[in-house]
């Protein structure tokens, strides 16, 4: 069973159809005593840092979450739930889960339209299960202001806006995505099958 | 870099698509799934539903619609038309919209803007903005399916959008709208740089060379486009082909 962590407001209900789609038994998860029935997490990204991490403490499901990505679940989180692993935030100014080593910082360059809004290309920097298929330089969806700097080790493929930024990160059963895999066609169901199909052996 | 994206526009009216793709097969021409379905397989990079029913329980129903879309549809899509509260922007993203589009209701009541924006992120708040040129570089909004007159002026308002926390702006030329002689350039060239978000140019579309306009002369990051893809007189992979032909970034499929 793969679970979707419900907080904060809006569009949760794409990551959820696109599971359904693929066939997956999946749950919206909003009381942490469900946590340990799953296979799988993921936490989608909608909203805004402060608020989401305000939430996500208030419901108890900080701590629950904390404990199972230790515990070693597989972990999928995606733009702002990729961002809020992270020790700290520009957006709100305060401090995430602090699982991943790094700060989630703005975009700065004044030539670019921010948010970063559209199709970008990944460039895969280290082969992974999770490429399965997805030719390097592919497409994916993204629509975001802040992204993540973080540790050269963690980064498994970049983007280009303006700068480079980590566009897919891996640390053993951690993956964050800054784009929207349930919202970039084909290749994006095609991520998420791996991501829940792939071998997780190390 | 970040491709324009080519964004087809469906207008709903009580549940049905009433300016869509021209299907042979009747039977579907109304249907909003197998509409965004269909430009979604052709390689639109998102797509904009525009509610113009004019009754409570029509538009209603654009939430069962939204729903539907979002279960075989795995592209971007934004609803526009008739929102007015936090409560309706909740409703439709909840049900699985990415973006809402406020036009009227973001001019009579600015701090909507701001308020969706802080409880959703910017990047799901499209303000639209209908311009009526009346002057020398001079445009004014208008709101209510572009009958009312302002008294904004275009940049002035676009520019305060963005401090409200707009993540993005849906420009339409009131003039140009339905002629097919092409974006007006200069509103959108104008808007484009006078803001630091993305600006999805619309009105006016009527052959490749109006794209290419619009994107290289007009700044737009994205072009929305109806009649011209509904008729089948352009399709999106022949307009991504031209584009890329000029050196224009796109996104292919297949």
């Amino acid at each position: 069973m793969i679970g979707i962590i419900k907080y904060g407001s809006g569009n949760i209900y794409s990551v959820f159809s696109t599971l359904k789609f693929l066939g997956k038994e999946v749950v919206l998860v909003e009381n942490p005593k469900i946590l340990d029935k799953l296979n799988f997490l993921i936490l989608p990204g909608v909203g805004n840092f402060a608020s989401s991490m305000e939430n996500l403490e208030k419901g108890g499901l900080l701590e629950k979450i904390r404990y199972k990505l230790k515990d070693g679940i597989p972990f999928l989180g995606i733009c702002l739930g990729l961002q809020l692993l992270f020790e700290w935030s520009e957006e709100g100014e305060r401090e995430g889960f602090g699982i991943l080593k790094g700060k989630v910082v703005k975009f700065k360059d004044k030539n670019i339209k921010i948010p970063h809004m559209g199709w970008n290309k990944v460039k895969i920097l280290k082969e992974s299960f999770l490429f399965k298929d997805i030719r390097d330089n592919s497409y994916f969806y993204f629509a975001h202001s802040y992204y993540v700097n973080t540790q050269k080790e963690l980064i498994i493929g970049k983007t280009n806006y303006g700068i480079d930024f980590p566009s897919v990160i891996v640390k053993k059963n951690i993956v964050g995505v800054q784009f929207h895999p349930e919202k970039s066609g084909e290749l994006g169901l095609l991520f998420l099958k791996n991501f829940l199909e792939g071998k997780w052996l190390q | 870099m970040v491709t324009v994206r080519i964004i087809p526009c469906l207008d709903v009216k009580d549940g049905k698509v009433v300016k869509g793709i021209h299907f042979e097969n009747i039977k579907v021409a109304g249907d909003p799934v197998e509409n965004a379905s269909f430009y979604c397989k052709e390689g639109a990079d998102e797509i904009v539903f525009l509610d113009i029913s004019a009754t409570i329980e029509g538009r209603k129903t654009m939430v069962d619609i939204v729903r539907k879309v979002a279960d075989v549809v795995f592209i971007p899509f934004t609803v526009g038309g008739g929102i007015s509260s936090l409560n309706d922007i909740d409703k439709l993203l909840s049900n699985g919209a990415d973006k809402i589009s406020i036009n009227t209701a973001a001019v009579k009541n600015p701090k909507l803007i701001e308020e969706s924006a802080k409880k959703f992120g910017s990047q799901c708040i499209v303000v639209a903005i209908d311009a009526k040129k009346i002057g020398n570089n001079k445009w004014e909004v208008f709101i209510e399916g572009g009958k009312t007159p302002t008294g904004l002026d275009v940049i002035d308002w676009a520019k305060k959008t963005v401090d409200l926390g707009a993540g993005e702006i849906l420009l339409t030329s009131i003039d140009r709208d339905g002629t097919q002689d092409g974006y007006d350039i200069e509103l959108t060239k104008t808007v484009s740089e006078s803001v630091k978000i993305p600006v999805i140019a619309s009105g006016g579309a009527g052959k490749l060379e109006h794209l290419y306009e619009a994107i290289v002369n007009g700044k737009a990051n994205a072009v929305l486009i109806a009649s011209l893809l509904h008729f089948r007189i352009l399709t999106i992979p022949q307009i991504k082909k031209y584009l890329k032909s000029k050196g224009i970034e796109v996104r292919e499929i297949k």
